[in-house]
Parts: C-alpha cells; structure tokens; sequence
C-alpha cells in the first residue's frame, strides 16, 4: 500500500464548487460536427469516409493507422460535408471530417446491444475497446486498448482507476462518479477479467467524500475491489503521482505503468470501456466541466464528441463579462483558447472562461528561494533546467533529467519571481523530442 | 489591453507569492528588533537605520537608472539590506559610515554582479566586514546607555551617547567575566543596534517560518552546531550558563534566522541548507574560541556564502523514479 499522497506538490483554489453539486446535462448539437482525425498519442487516423456519403452514430470516419492509434467515430448521423482541415484546440489546423448532422441520431447494426461480459475472452474484450475508439480521457489520449495490452497479463498485480480528478474546476470526473458509478465498477471488473493476478483500487482525492461513499457502498460485497481516499494536493491525478500514492511504486519518465505491474485508467476511460464491451456503444460523447468565474452557469454537458465549444458557451448562458482567458481543459495543464469555434474531441475536459489571467505577470529575476524544488512532484531542480532551457543548453538539460518533467506547471505556479518555469522546460523537453524524431 | 483573449503556456494559474511579499514579510519580522534597537540605543540607531536603508535604495535606484534598467527598488530588497546592515553595525556609528556601508553593499556586492539574485555573498554582512575592516574603531564601539538628551543630539547633529562603552557579553565572556542571561534573551546589553535582543528576533523568526518565508533547517543546523562546539572545545565542560551565553550572545541569533537564510547566498537543497548551517556553526564556534574577537557570526557567513555552489553541487536530488543521482560535469 502506498502513502496516499506523493513528494511535492501545490494547493491551490479549486473552483469545484461552482459546478459540483448540479447533474450533468445531455446536450444535443446544433451545427455540424467536426471530427480530427488526430485526437489521441500515437498516429492519426485514416479518413475511411468520403465526401456525401450518409453516415450513421457509431460508423467509423477514420481508421487507426497501426497498433498504437485509434479510430475516430461518428456521434450522429448525417451528410459528410467535408474532408479537410480545420482548428483544433491546439491552435494548428488537423485533417478532419466534418459532417453534417440530420438530428435523426439513426444508428449502426448491434449498436446499443447488451453483450454478456462472461462470455468474452480476453482477446474479444480488447478487441471491443480497440474498435470502440476508447483513448485514454484523463488528457494524454493514449490508445487504451494499447494499455490493456501489457507484454505478461500475470505480471499486472494492480489496476487503478483515476478519480483524483486534481485539476481546479474540473468536476467531470466527480460528476460521473456520483451519477454512473455501476459502470465504473462494471468496466473496471471487465479490466480485471484481463488480468486475473490484479486488484482493482478506485482512488478518488479526499475532496470528493461523497463519490468515495457510493463508490465504497456498491463495492462493499467485492474483494477484490478498494476505494482509497487520497490526499487532496495537485498534481495527485498525474500516473506517476497517482501510482506512487497507491502502491508506493516509482516509475520514471521511460518507465510505463505496465512496468510495475500497473494499469492506470482515468474513471471515464472506465466508463467507456464498460460502454463498449458491455453495451455495445462507442466513445462518441464527452462530459465537459463548462467554468470559472466569467462563465454565467456553470455545468457539466454531456455532449457529443465533434461538437462546437462555441455551442457550450451558449448553452451555458454566455458570458457574464468578456474574460481575459479562454482555456480548455484545467487552469493547471490546459491549452488557452482565442477561438471557440473548434470541436470537443476525445480528449476534452473543460472549458473555462476566466476573468483576471493570473498568468498574466512580469518575470522578476530567480532569488533562489527553491520553492520550485519542494513543489516540484518529480523532485527536479526546475529554475536550473529553465534556466538551461533558456541558454539553449540542451544536453545539460538532459543530463540534468529535463525529460522527466510532466509539465504539471507546479514550478511556475509557486515562483515568486514569477517566472515562466514550465514553460521553459517544457519548450526544451519538446525541441529535444522533436529532434529525436528527426534523427 | 485589446480585445484579444490572452494566449499563453500552461499553466494559467499562480500563486500570491511575490518576491516583494516576501520581503515584506521579512521587513515584518525585523521590526521587533528593530524597535528593540532603538529603545535599547535612542534615536541615533533610528538614525542609523534610516542612513543605511537610504543608502541602500538609492545606491540600486540610481545604479538602475545609469545602466539604463528598470528600476529594481520596488521588490523592497534593498531596504532589507539596509534594514540588516544598520543591525550589524553599533548604535554610535557615524552616519557617513552608515551611508558607506549601504553604497558598498548595493553597489559593490549587490549590483556589480548583477543585482538581485546574483550576489554571492550576503550584501549586509560583506559591507559590515567591509565597515569592520576599514573603521575597526568604531564599528566595536558599542554603547549600552541611550542618547540621554535627544534635544542635544538634534542641536549638535552628531553623536552624543552618555553611557559607557561596555564590552558585549561575548567580550566578558572571553575576558572570563560572568554574564547575565536574563538581560542577554531580552537585550539590555552592549552589540550592535538588531542582535542584542534574543526574544525580539525570535518573535521576527517565528513569523517567517508561520508564514513559510524561510525553514528552520539552517538556523536549527546553525545555532545546534554552536551550541555542541562551545560545550565540547569551550573548556568550560557542560555548563549551560556558558553554552547559552554562546547561543544568546552576539550575532548568533540575527545571523542565524535573518543572514544565513538569505535564499540568494544559501544553497537550495534541504540537504544542502543542513549542511550548511553545520559549516557556519563550526567557523563560528572556531573563530569565537580561537580568534582574536569574540564575534564570528558574519565572517563565518560570508565564508560559507562562498561554499554555495559546492554544496549545492554536492546535494543536488534525485529526480523522482532514477535510480542514481546525476552526477555533476
């Protein structure tokens, strides 16, 4: 068992009372929807769709390009209308399907069917996820049936499901802990019918006691299954953070889960991998925390996968004044926005608008207080690599562990100075990688 | 501001912590000495602090001005150089001596190595040993009475200090005299204008370590390595009268929670602050017992300032999940 908690780390104001306590509401999309074929880690898919062809909810658009990728599917039916490029989230413009929605929702053969999970083999279950598009949802997008497929099923000894849910005004996670927690329990017995070895732990931050409580009420009757309640501190829902709460296991950068015999899976990763092997349904919708202060109400949408943010914001009621900063996803690791006119993918959490950017701040020189060193969960040392980061010294930087960074913002966060630690390191990290890619 | 949303890195989010918070809070906690100061020397140690900061300030604001940088005055970390050089120096010194010691600390060990966070020495202490260097005179001249007659003072505008130039407990104490511990924890004693009180700068310790503005490792580290120097090379056996003499008397204290703390000349690993908090409690343990002066605290800081990047060197942390430390080119 681990300590519950993890080295280093910040408290900071969470927000989570703005949207905690209302039910998710479902919301249908009004415009076209429009489908990146690269919404996961790992090789964008291939458009198996053309131009004017009737699609159906649960058709596949595009078609992952080999083992790690993942298909992008329909989430209503329609025309499609377009294949081109088009605004992410990120910023940059991405390969994307775009269809034109009838609002008739008609579906694909056998969609929606109940499927007995005891039947299954393990081979027949990854397979139902790997068709099911499931990417991992806690932000990184990583293919999950990749992750269900360790080298040595017998060597996994723990399955984690990831309900720290860390981020500052996220509460989707919460939401669907409360609302839908049977099919958490459900997907993580089907992860567990993978690996027979493995005890399944449900880790939620102690900020959440009544998702532990319905958790730990429908899994009193289960041995096999644990809720434990860890310590409310970011960047608690970080894999290797998380890892080490619950099992006292260190992984390092070049280390995967799998490694010490983790699998780590963000709790609607759980749901939608209960959805597609138990039900026959893929992941085609999201659930979005729509936040922060200059939001007029706050909710969580569920929301179909490919739809506008723009269509959140009005559902939610607008703006109650223009707000500085738009982001997607947490204030800690989320990508600002300039333009709501982009589709929700897989990978989509939330979408704040925020009054007063708070990273809006000078730069000071480093005074060497080493905050940035106590925060810091990977225990790095981050104005040294920032500042190698700045002098372009990136071999040092290597050296000097610049790769483990998560980027988890903890550093800049804390600095006194102000200064744009994360980001530095981070910038590094991504020049180092991409020649790496080059060579 | 346009009508453009901001665009930026994660993360979107940071703290209150400033650099001119925090060096608030230590303008904060340096106050209670501060006034002890001024009620234990009179108004010329007022005067002195006034002389010091001044000279601090605007040492940096004109310094900015010629290089053509923005101006730095504003974080406030001038003002608590010269809040602790005043501190270091004796209630009667001469003001034009003052101002010299906060021109040398600013400009000299400060802002030619490239102002805040550069420096490589603490800036109050190396102007002291500076002052102490060039005017060994008055910089141990150390009055205990107060300037009887303020109305006096201002009228002939220099120093006037009735009372007797008394040696500090430190000097008794070498000179094998009794000391009253009493007196010296309150501060009614001979020193310099902010060391002379232990309570007043433990309650200014006490709320930078509450408000998280510094840790207890190195003055702990510090002030426990003196403690067992004194009591082991002191040949006075386990006298805790002696060994508390020690801890109370001299700089010890103010060094210990104000100077040695200092983060820009103080390594930056926890490990690293323990270590070098023992480095400064055995130089100071060693020049009080075998140097010619009573004091050590400042030299033994400004030594151990150099030993930084050494330490820090030698500390560094294993990163989270390696199996070795990286070691060092």
């Amino acid at each position: 068992m681990g300590r519950l908690t993890f080295p280093g780390g910040i408290h900071t104001y969470d927000g989570k009372e703005l949207s905690m306590d209302k039910p998710t509401v479902v919301l249908l999309p009004k415009g076209d929807l429009v489908f990146p074929l690269s919404q996961h880690i790992g090789a964008p898919a291939k458009v198996v769709v053309a131009k004017g062809d009737q699609v159906l909810v649960g058709q596949k658009l595009g078609e992952a390009t080999g083992f790690v990728s993942a298909h992008i599917i329909s989430s209503v039916s329609g025309t499609v209308k377009e294949i081109g490029k088009r605004l992410t989230v990120q910023g940059n413009l991405v390969e994307s399907v775009v269809v034109e929605n009838d609002n008739e929702y008609r579906t694909i053969d056998g969609f929606g069917d109940d499927r007995d999970v005891g039947k299954l083999t393990k081979e027949e279950i990854r397979n139902f996820v790997k068709e099911a598009g499931i990417v991992g949802l806690g932000g990184a997008g990583f293919p999950t049936h990749v992750k269900l497929s360790p080298k040595d099923d017998s060597k996994i000894d723990y399955v984690i499901v990831n309900g720290a849910e860390c981020e500052p005004y996220l509460t989707s996670d919460y939401r669907m802990m409360l609302e839908e927690p049977e099919k958490i329990v459900g997907g993580l017995k089907i992860i567990l019918k993978l690996f027979e070895q493995a005890k399944g732990i449900i880790a939620i931050e102690d900020n959440k006691p009544a998702a532990i409580q319905k958790l730990r009420e429908l899994t009193a009757g289960e041995p096999g299954i644990e809720v434990v309640a860890l310590k409310t501190k970011y960047p608690q829902g970080g894999e290797r953070q998380l890892v080490y709460a619950t099992t006292g296991r260190k992984l390092n950068s070049k280390k995967l889960p799998a490694d010490v015999g983790c699998v780590v899976d963000n709790v609607d990763t759980v749901i939608s991998i209960y959805m597609a092997v138990a039900k026959s349904t893929p992941l085609i919708r999201r659930i979005i925390t729509v936040s922060g202060d200059a939001v007029k109400v706050p909710q969580n949408y569920n929301v179909a996968i490919g739809t506008c943010y723009g269509e959140l914001l009005e559902a939610a009621g607008g703006f109650v004044d223009r707000p500085e900063k738009m982001i997607s996803g947490g204030p800690m690791m989320g990508v600002a926005m300039y333009n709501t006119s982009v589709p929700v993918t897989k990978v989509s959490s939330a979408f704040l608008g925020i009054l007063k950017d708070k990273a809006a701040v000078e730069e000071a020189p480093c005074i060497r207080c080493g905050k940035c060193i106590r925060v810091c969960p990977l225990q790095l040392m981050p104005f040294e690599l920032a500042a190698l980061s700045n002098r372009n010294a990136e071999e040092e930087f290597i050296r000097r562990d610049g790769m483990e960074c998560c980027g988890c913002g903890c550093c800049s966060y804390i600095c006194p100075a102000k200064r744009s630690l994360s980001q530095s390191i981070m910038q590094a990290r991504a020049s180092v990688l991409a020649k790496k890619k080059k060579a | 501001m346009s009508d453009l949303f901001h665009v930026s890195a994660a993360p979107h989010n940071r703290s209150t912590v400033t650099t001119k918070g925090i060096m608030r809070d230590v303008m904060i906690a340096l106050l209670p000495a501060g006034l002890f100061g001024i009620f234990n020397f009179g108004i010329h140690a007022l005067m002195v602090m006034a002389v010091t900061v001044l000279a601090c300030v605007l040492t940096e604001y004109f310094f900015c001005r010629m290089m053509k940088k923005p101006s730095t005055v504003g974080d406030y970390s001038a003002v608590v150089t010269g809040i602790l050089l005043a501190f270091n120096v004796p209630a009667s010194l001469p003001l034009w001596m003052a101002a010299l010691g906060g021109i040398f600390a600013i400009l000299i060990v400060k802002m030619l190595f490239g102002g805040i966070g550069q420096n490589f020495m603490n800036p109050a202490l190396a102007a002291r040993a500076f002052l102490l260097i060039s005017f060994p005179v008055r910089m141990t001249d150390f009055a205990v009475g107060k300037v009887t007659q303020t109305a006096d003072y201002i009228q002939k505008g220099s120093v006037a200090i009735d009372g007797i130039s008394g040696a500090t407990p430190l000097a008794a104490l070498k000179a094998g005299e009794a000391v009253d511990l009493l007196k010296m924890f309150i501060g009614q004693t001979g020193g310099t204008i902010g060391e002379t009180s232990a309570i007043a700068i433990l309650i200014g310790a006490a709320y930078l370590v509450v408000r998280k503005v510094i840790s207890l490792r190195i003055p702990l580290a510090y002030i426990i390595t003196v403690a067992v120097f004194v009591m082991i090379f002191g040949g006075q056996g386990f006298d805790t009268t002696y060994m508390l003499a020690h801890v109370l008397g001299g700089g010890l204290l103010l060094g210990a929670f104000f100077m040695a703390t200092d983060y820009v000349t103080s390594p930056i690993t926890a490990s690293g602050q323990i270590i070098f908090g023992i480095c400064c409690g055995l130089l100071t343990g060693l020049f009080r017992l075998l140097s010619g002066t009573a004091e050590g605290v400042s030299y033994a800081i400004i030594f151990c300032n150099l030993l930084v990047p050494l330490i820090d060197k030698a500390t560094r942390q294993r990163s989270f999940g390696k199996e070795r430390v990286v070691s060092e080119k």
